[in-house]
């Protein structure tokens, strides 16, 4: 059962300060996919065991001068089919939340679980996150 | 903004490596450790000595880069079982 929409809505409002577009259901996650250039998929969850440095580490990453051209998140446990949709366009990878995706020329070219989010520091994540945009975005 | 998971004890919410006293490795997010076991949340089980199974080795360094595959929505692993827990993240 999906948290409360209050509850989540600092959440939501941390992506919309950052530009991340917020893809509610399957059909704008199908769209943004389908765009030209790279895009990052940004995964967001309620835990804040996690997520609660991957939001602040997306801010920082994506301030680098190198980025993806497209960035969107669908909300797990939030956006259901949004977030099940997201996920079937990186179905080679187990699941997880919060997570990000890294497409470029269609495919799937990076992608950070959550264990790899956990007990880490904000400046941390975005540090292996600049370093999937230099390999992947330029 | 925090964690609404309190007072559970370091691990909770970490997706941690639990090695056991035999062929077998479970991985998943850990919940609590109690007294028994240690309780994990979406968690698979790996087992080396399966027909064709890889060994823990090599099922960790996969699980270390993408993740599990979850076999159980909530398991205990008993503590009489238990050889060491550790952070997924923190494998080499």
């Amino acid at each position: 059962m999906p948290y409360d929409p209050m509850l989540v809505e600092p959440m939501r409002q941390d992506m919309r300060a950052m530009s991340v577009e917020e893809l509610l259901d399957a059909s704008a996650v199908d769209s943004f996919i389908e765009r030209a250039g790279t895009k990052l998929v940004f995964v967001n969850s309620v835990c804040g065991c996690a997520a609660g440095q991957a939001r602040p580490a997306l801010r920082i990453a994506l301030q680098h001068g190198v980025r993806p051209d497209h960035a969107g998140t669908v909300f797990a446990g939030q956006d259901l089919d949004a977030t099940a949709r997201a996920r079937s366009h990186f179905a080679q990878v187990p699941p997880s939340s919060p997570s990000i995706a890294l497409f470029k020329d269609g495919e799937l070219a990076y992608f950070m679980p959550r264990h790899m989010i956990e007990s880490r520091d904000a400046q941390s994540i975005a540090f292996d996150l600049v370093g999937a945009f230099e390999e992947h975005c330029k | 903004m925090g964690t609404f998971h309190h007072g559970k004890g370091d691990l909770h919410g970490i997706t941690v490596v639990v090695d056991l006293n035999d062929t077998r490795v479970f991985v998943g997010r850990c919940d609590t450790v109690l007294p028994e076991g240690v309780v994990l949340l979406d968690a698979d089980m790996h087992d080396e000595a399966a027909t064709d199974a890889k060994s823990k080795a090599d099922y960790l360094g996969q699980a270390r880069k993408f993740g599990v595959w979850k076999k159980y929505d909530r398991v205990l692993v008993p503590t009489a079982d238990v050889a060491s827990v550790r952070p997924l993240a923190d494998l080499d």
